[in-house]
C-alpha cells in the first residue's frame, strides 16, 4: 500500500494558446484535507477537471492506492471513488431531495423507480450527518447551505474516496460554513480524502491540514498548514513578497459628505432595516460589519434608491435631497457596486467596453451620435485606472477573471465621479493579487476625496481598512467603533448583540 | 500595451470600410447562405430568366416589408429576453379596423390608415404596461393579446374580408413612388427602408437603445445601474406593436381589403428571420444588420420556392429545414471562436 490515497504525477494539460498546467505533482492522503490554492487562472479548476475526467492531460500519470488508473470520463472518475462538488449547484430544484440523491441511480423494481426505497435510504444518509433535512422535502424549499448540504450527501451517496469541494462557502453564512466544516471534518475521520479549494485563507487554518499551491499552472509547493506561515502561503500564490497586504492613510477630515437618518425599508414581509442612521465623512473608509443577514447591503440599497417603500432622511453635504430612484442617487455622486456581482453588477454576454460605459453612455450618445472615440478612451481609462487585466476592449466580459471582472465593474463606477462610493462585498471571489490592488485603489481614491462606505464579512478587510465601522445586527446598528479601538472581538460582539437579547452589555 | 494602442487606433480611423468589414465578418454564416441561394436561383435553368429581373426583386422586397417590420420590433424584443407572439394577430386586427373605418364608417383612407396604425400601437402599449409592471412572463401576455386581437378581428369583420379599393388606399400596399419616367419604387420598398434606418438609428445611437441591452442582459444589473427597466420594457413592447399596425395596414392595402386570417403565423416569420439572423433567444445580444438578412433569406425561398414551382405543401418543410441548418451553422461557427 503507498501512503498517498491518490497521486497525480507530472501533469501537463495544454488548451490552444495556454499551457494550463505544467507537470503539477499532487498528493491526498485518506483522511486528510488538502487545500489547493491559487489565484483565479492558476491552474486550480483545470488540475479538478482532469481529476474528475473531464480534461484528458497530455502528459502525466495519476495513481489511487498505488495503482496506476486512467480516468478518460467523468463515470471512470466515480468508478474509482472521485467525486467533485462544483461551485454551481446541480441540483434539480422541483424534485425532492431524495429524488436528487439518487438521480441517474434510481432504486428500481419491476414498476420502475422504488420510491419507498430511495426515501428511506435517502433519509438513512442525511441522518447519519445528523442534517435535519427531510428526504421529501423539494430542493427549491431549502436555503442554499442546505442545498450544499444535499449536494455532498449525493456525492458520497456511492462509495467515494475522494471528495473535491470547490469554493463550497462562497455563498453561505458563517452559521452555515461551521455546520459544513463539521461535516467536512467527520468525513475526513472515515478516511475520505477531501480537496478543498477555496479564497478564504482564514477558512484554510481553521479546517484544512495541508496545502498546495499553484501560480500559473506550476506546482509551487506543498506546506503543513501551521499558525503564522500565512504570509508564506501568500507570497508562494501571488509569487512576490506582499510587504505591504493593506494599504491603509487613515482620514483626518471631519466634514461630514453624507448623513442618513433612519433609513427603513417600509412595511415588508421579511423587514431587513430599522431605522439607521449613519454618517461619513469625506476622505473616509465607513466600514459596515454584520453577519450575513444583518441587513448591511438592504440599508445601502435603500439609500441608493432601489428599495420600493423605503423612508428616511438623507442629506448630501449639509442639504437634505430626495433619492427615489438610483438615476437621482447617481445624480448626486452616490455610486454602488453591489454585493453579488454576476447577479446585480454584469452583463455576461457584453464586452468589457459595454460593461465599462453603461453608466455613463450620456458623456457619448447624444442625438443620435455616438462618438465611438470617447466611448473608448473612457474604458481605456478605466482599463488603466483599475489596471485591469483584458486582452482588448472588446473581450467578453464572462472570459475575464473574478478579480478582473469586479476591477470592471469598480471603474464603470469611478466613471460616475462618485463622491460616495458603496462597495458591497468588493474583495468577493477575487483572488489575493487584484484584493490588494483594491485596497490600493480604495486608498487613493480616499486620498483624492471620495469617501467609501464598504460592507464585507471579512473582518481583516473590515479592520485594517476602516476609518470607523458600523456594526449592524438584526437591521439595527448596533455601534460605531473608530479605527484604534477595532479589534475582532469588539465586532463581534455587537454584530451578535441582539441575539443575546442585549444582556451582554 | 500595444493592444490597448491597438484598439484606440481602430477608432480614430473608423469610417465606412471597417464598419462594412465588421458587418461582413459578424454575418459571415448567413451572408454566405443568402449568397448560395441567389447563385443557385440564377443558375437554375427554370429560375435563370426571371429571379433577378427588376421586377422580381421589388417583388421579393415587397412581400418581405411586412416581416422585416415585424422583424425589426422583433429583434428589440427578443434582445430585451422577450418574445412578442401578439404581432400577427395585431396584423390582422389592424387591417380590419383600418378598412372597416374607411367602407363603413365612412371616413378618409388617410383616417383608416391611422386607425389600424394606432390599433396596433394600443395593443404593443397594453403588452407593454403588463410585462412592466407585473410579473407575468412576455410569453403569456402576449399569448393572451395574441387571441384578444385576433378575436378582435373576427368579431368585427364577421369573418369575411372587408373591402376597401380606393387609389389612396391602395397606395401604402400596392402604390409605386415615381423617381423618374423609367424608375419607381414600390411603396413598402420605401417603408422598409425607412423603417429599416429608423430602427437601427434607435437601437444603435439611442442611450435607450443601449439600455434595451443591459436589461435584456442582466435585468437586476440593469436596475443597480439606474435604467427603468420598466421604461425600456415598455417602449420596445409599443414599438413591436406600432410595427404590427404598420405591417397590418401594408397588407390590407396591397390585398385591397381587411382580412381576419391576413397575418396568421406572421409572428413566426418575424422570430425565424431575428434568429436566423444570429440575435440569441437567451436576450443581450443581437444585431438588426443580422435580421435584415434572416429577413431576405425567408423572403428569397418564399419566392424561390414558388418559382421553381414547388407545391406550397413542400414549402413548409423545406423552409423549417433551412432556419434549423442556418442557426446550427451560426452556432457552429460562435462556439468556434470560443
Amino acid at each position: 500500500m503507498s501512503e498517498y490515497l491518490l497521486e497525480m504525477q507530472g501533469i501537463s494539460k495544454v488548451f490552444p494558446g495556454v499551457q494550463a498546467l505544467s507537470k503539477v505533482d499532487f498528493q491526498l492522503r485518506a483522511g486528510e484535507i488538502h487545500a489547493l490554492l491559487g489565484e483565479n487562472g492558476a491552474g486550480k479548476s483545470t488540475l479538478i477537471k482532469v481529476l474528475g475526467g473531464i480534461y484528458r492531460p497530455e502528459e502525466g500519470e495519476i495513481r489511487i492506492n498505488g495503482q496506476q488508473v486512467s480516468i478518460t470520463d467523468v463515470n471512470s472518475a466515480r468508478a474509482n471513488g472521485i467525486s467533485i462538488i462544483h461551485q454551481e449547484l446541480v441540483l434539480v430544484p422541483h424534485m425532492t431531495v431524495a429524488e436528487n440523491i439518487f438521480l441517474g441511480q434510481e432504486p428500481t423494481t419491476r414498476f420502475g423507480v422504488n420510491h419507498g426505497k430511495m426515501a428511506r435510504d435517502a433519509q438513512r444518509m442525511l441522518d447519519r450527518f445528523e442534517l435535519g433535512i427531510e428526504a421529501e422535502s423539494r430542493v427549491v424549499d431549502l436555503s442554499i447551505a442546505q442545498q450544499q448540504m444535499v449536494e455532498i450527501v449525493k456525492a458520497i451517496s456511492f462509495n467515494c474516496r475522494i471528495l473535491v469541494m470547490d469554493e463550497p462557502t462562497s455563498s453561505i453564512s458563517d452559521r452555515e460554513v461551521a455546520a459544513l466544516f463539521e461535516i467536512m471534518r467527520n468525513l475526513a475521520a472515515r478516511g475520505v480524502g477531501i480537496i478543498y479549494i477555496s479564497h478564504k485563507m482564514s477558512e484554510l487554518y481553521e479546517v484544512c491540514d495541508r496545502v498546495t499551491v499553484l501560480r500559473d499552472g506550476l506546482f509551487i509547493g506543498t506546506r503543513e498548514v501551521v499558525p503564522g506561515n500565512r504570509d508564506e502561503l501568500i507570497s508562494m500564490m501571488v509569487g512576490r513578497e506582499l510587504s505591504k497586504y493593506y494599504v491603509r492613510d487613515y482620514c483626518e477630515s471631519q466634514e461630514v459628505v453624507l448623513r442618513c437618518e433612519k433609513l427603513d425599508d417600509g412595511n415588508r414581509k421579511h423587514k431587513r432595516v430599522h431605522e439607521v442612521s449613519f454618517e461619513v465623512r469625506r476622505g473616509e473608509i465607513v466600514g459596515f460589519a454584520g453577519l450575513v443577514g444583518a441587513g448591511r447591503s438592504e440599508a445601502m440599497q435603500c439609500l441608493f434608491g432601489i428599495t420600493p417603500g423605503s423612508t428616511g432622511d438623507v442629506y448630501i453635504e449639509g442639504k437634505k435631497v430626495r433619492i427615489r430612484n438610483a438615476v437621482d442617487a447617481m445624480g448626486y455622486g452616490i455610486a454602488m457596486v453591489p454585493e453579488n456581482r454576476k447577479l446585480q453588477a454584469l452583463y455576461h454576454v457584453q464586452n468589457v467596453r459595454f460593461n465599462s460605459t453603461i453608466e455613463v453612455l450620456e458623456k457619448f450618445i447624444n442625438k443620435l451620435r455616438v462618438d465611438h472615440q470617447l466611448e473608448a478612451s473612457i474604458t481605456q481609462e478605466s482599463i488603466d485606472k483599475m489596471r485591469t487585466k483584458t486582452p482588448s476592449q472588446e473581450q467578453v466580459i464572462s472570459n475575464l477573471s473574478g478579480g478582473n471582472q469586479q476591477k470592471v465593474v469598480i471603474g464603470r463606477w469611478l466613471a460616475t465621479t462618485p463622491k460616495v462610493l458603496i462597495m458591497d462585498e468588493p474583495t468577493r471571489g477575487v483572488d489575493v493579487g487584484a484584493k490588494a490592488e483594491i485596497y490600493e485603489i480604495m486608498n487613493n481614491l480616499t486620498k483624492q476625496g471620495v469617501s467609501i462606505i464598504m460592507i464585507s464579512s471579512e473582518l481583516p478587510e473590515i479592520i485594517n481598512m476602516s476609518d470607523r465601522v458600523y456594526v449592524m445586527c438584526e437591521g439595527r446598528i448596533t455601534g460605531c467603533i473608530p479605527h484604534q479601538e477595532l479589534s475582532q472581538e469588539r465586532i463581534m460582539h455587537l454584530a451578535t448583540l441582539e441575539m443575546t437579547g442585549g444582556q451582554a452589555v | 500595451m500595444t493592444q490597448k494602442s491597438q484598439s484606440v487606433k481602430q477608432f480614430s480611423t473608423s469610417g465606412f470600410l471597417k464598419s462594412l468589414k465588421r458587418y461582413i465578418k459578424d454575418n459571415l454564416g448567413i451572408l454566405c447562405a443568402l449568397i448560395a441561394m441567389i447563385l443557385i436561383l440564377y443558375i437554375h435553368p427554370t429560375t435563370h430568366n426571371t429571379f433577378l429581373t427588376k421586377n422580381n426583386i421589388f417583388n421579393v422586397l415587397r412581400q418581405s416589408t411586412p416581416n422585416l417590420l415585424l422583424a425589426c420590433g422583433m429583434t428589440m424584443v427578443i434582445i430585451l429576453g422577450g418574445i412578442d407572439l401578439s404581432v400577427g394577430s395585431i396584423i390582422a386586427m389592424s387591417g380590419c379596423l383600418g378598412a372597416g373605418a374607411v367602407v363603413w364608417g365612412g371616413m378618409p383612407e388617410i383616417v383608416g390608415i391611422l386607425v389600424a396604425i394606432f390599433s396596433g400601437l394600443a395593443f404593443g402599449l397594453c403588452n407593454g404596461f403588463i410585462i412592466a409592471i407585473t410579473k407575468i412572463p412576455p410569453f403569456i401576455v402576449t399569448l393572451a393579446s395574441m387571441n384578444v386581437a385576433k378575436g378582435i378581428a373576427y368579431v368585427f369583420s364577421g369573418g369575411k374580408p372587408i373591402r376597401c379599393m380606393t387609389e389612396p388606399w391602395k397606395f401604402l400596399g400596392a402604390g409605386y413612388v415615381r423617381f423618374s419616367e423609367s424608375f419607381q419604387i414600390p411603396v413598402p420598398v420605401v417603408t422598409m427602408f425607412v423603417i429599416f434606418l429608423v430602427s437601427v438609428l434607435f437601437l444603435n445611437r439611442t442611450r435607450i437603445g443601449r439600455h434595451i441591452y443591459a436589461v435584456g442582459g442582466n435585468d437586476t444589473a440593469a436596475r443597480f445601474s439606474g435604467i427603468s427597466t420598466a421604461k425600456v420594457k415598455f417602449v420596445v413592447y409599443s414599438f413591436s406593436g406600432l410595427m404590427a399596425g404598420l405591417a397590418g395596414i401594408t397588407i390590407a392595402s396591397r390585398l385591397y381589403s381587411g382580412t381576419c386570417t391576413s397575418g396568421d403565423g406572421a409572428e413566426m416569420d418575424a422570430i425565424a428571420a431575428v434568429v436566423v439572423g444570429g440575435t440569441s433567444m437567451a436576450g443581450g445580444s443581437g444585431r438588426l444588420g443580422g435580421t435584415l438578412i434572416g429577413v431576405l433569406i425567408i423572403g428569397i425561398l418564399n419566392n424561390g420556392l414558388n418559382l421553381l414551382g414547388i407545391n406550397s405543401d413542400w414549402q413548409y418543410i423545406i423552409k423549417g429545414l433551412v432556419i434549423l441548418l442556418a442557426v446550427y451553422v451560426d452556432f457552429l461557427r460562435s462556439t468556434k471562436k470560443k
